[in-house]
């Protein structure tokens, strides 16, 4: 026994380092899991606190290009509203962002909730996003987020007042997307090196891409509206293993400087999960 | 000024720095990422006990994790370095820790080489072990060591100018 102890005592030093060493892997290995209570504890509030202090001063610094792009926005909203648009027949209008009950009787699908995203990173692995918007504004895990330009995310994690975001630029992250022109429906991940540029891949061969191509998210995701721009097409490569495209992909977002985001939410995103996780048990 | 007053408020200003400044500069190309919030382990008095060295290592490391989302990732290489500190000291300073006052690492103490080196070797053991970890999760091996280089290089750049900064005065006199 007193062995025992002169042992511990003589190594006390390489124990703890090794005890610190392994909490800080297994946290580090487990993070999928972890993230949500690593990020819900008071934690996520406090530095979320700090981050929108700093954040209050950083962005006057970014004031001009969020004008711009906000004008650009409001021009291209302002192009679509009803009095500017003529249809040729009011039966068949359509309206992408509706979902119908019957002929007369519509609703919203998407429902756009601002919020500014208050940290960001894109030098890391797997970066992540904070939110200055939570579960008391009625923010919940798996909702999209998407930005002027394009789409940016999905929120992971939710404390009261502050969400955490998955962004694109995650190794883990997994969006389906479709070439605007048609045809050609594939899933866009990050390699983890640019964060100028996405992958699309599982795209086949059989359809022609060309560089400039827009990306856009598909109608069969159950979080982000259909249509939402991911990028343009900057490389076609094709793999020499399958049967496959692997596509470079300019994002439409610049995710160094994104200020302001939307969190949307599927208002029949619950209905959808429903049956199709009905149909996969049977 | 007292040494623990000084070692918080430089800590506080180092993190702040590191955070909310240096990262957040768009990044000049996919290798560099500018770190250099180990430093403050590397600053820390040569007589601090080495328990209180793993501790105050592991705590730097998760604070920086809390900011970047990465929970534990820095807090695994900033925890090496403070468990390798004392060996790498004591082979390049033939001096034990008690001889010491409350001096720390600086070009003057240690001598301009020695300082150097000790810098040097402690910083490619925090990024080879942090991007290590990087890699084991994803990534190719010509990342692996693209990364380590220029990651390191942007690293030694920085610290030179931060060791300017804070040890100003005792290289004046």
């Amino acid at each position: 026994m007193r062995n025992v102890f002169l042992f511990i005592r003589r190594y006390a030093v390489f124990i703890l380092f090794l005890i610190l060493q392994g909490i800080s892997l297994s946290m580090l290995f487990s993070s999928n899991r972890f993230h949500n209570t690593f990020f819900g504890m008071v934690s996520g509030e406090v530095s979320g606190d700090i981050n929108r202090r700093v954040n209050n001063i950083e962005e006057y610094f970014t004031l001009s290009v969020e004008n711009k792009r906000l004008r650009e926005q409001n021009a291209f909203l302002l192009s679509r509203i009803p009095s500017g648009v003529m249809s040729p027949d009011s039966l068949t209008e359509m309206v992408t962002d509706t979902a119908y009950i019957d002929s007369v009787k519509q609703y919203l699908q998407f429902q756009y909730l601002s919020a500014k995203i208050i940290s960001n990173s894109v030098f890391l692995q797997q970066n992540y996003l904070t939110l200055h918007r939570g579960s008391k504004q009625g923010v919940e895990s798996n909702m999209a987020v998407v930005g002027t330009d394009g789409i940016i995310g999905t929120v992971v994690g939710v404390s009261d007042n502050m969400s955490l975001v998955m962004s694109l630029l995650h190794k883990q992250s997994k969006v389906i997307a479709l070439l605007k022109k048609g045809s050609g429906l594939g899933e866009i991940t990050w390699d983890g090196k640019n964060p100028q540029y996405l992958l699309l891949k599982k795209i086949p061969k059989t359809v022609v891409v060309k560089k400039g191509d827009e990306v856009v998210t598909s109608p069969y995701s159950d979080k982000f509206p259909p249509g939402s721009r991911i990028g343009w097409i900057e490389e076609v490569k094709q793999d020499q293993e399958t049967n496959t495209y692997i596509l470079k992909v300019k994002t439409a977002v610049d995710f160094s400087n994104v200020q302001h985001a939307f969190i949307v939410k599927n208002q029949l995103g619950e209905e959808m999960e429903a049956i199709q996780s009905k149909q996969i048990k049977e | 000024m007292n040494v623990v007053i000084r070692n918080i408020i430089r800590i506080a200003f180092v993190l702040f720095f590191q955070v909310f400044i240096v990262t957040k500069i768009p990044p000049l190309h996919q290798f560099i990422v500018p770190y250099f919030y180990f430093i403050l382990i590397l600053w820390l008095p040569f007589r601090i006990t080495r328990i209180n060295l793993l501790f105050l290592g592991f705590t730097i490391g998760m604070v920086v994790d809390w900011f970047f989302k990465t929970p534990g990732l820095h807090a695994a290489a900033s925890l090496l370095i403070a468990y390798f500190r004392p060996y790498v000291v004591n082979l390049l300073l033939p001096k034990e820790a008690t001889e010491w006052g409350n001096e720390e690492p600086n070009s003057k103490t240690m001598g301009s080489v020695p300082y150097v080196i000790y810098i040097i070797i402690l910083t490619l053991l925090h990024h080879f072990y942090l991007i290590f970890l990087e890699w084991l999760q994803f990534g190719s091996f010509l990342f692996f060591i693209g990364k380590l280089l220029a990651t390191g290089m942007v690293s030694l750049l920085l610290i030179m100018i931060a060791d300017l900064f804070f040890n100003k005065k005792s290289r004046s006199r």
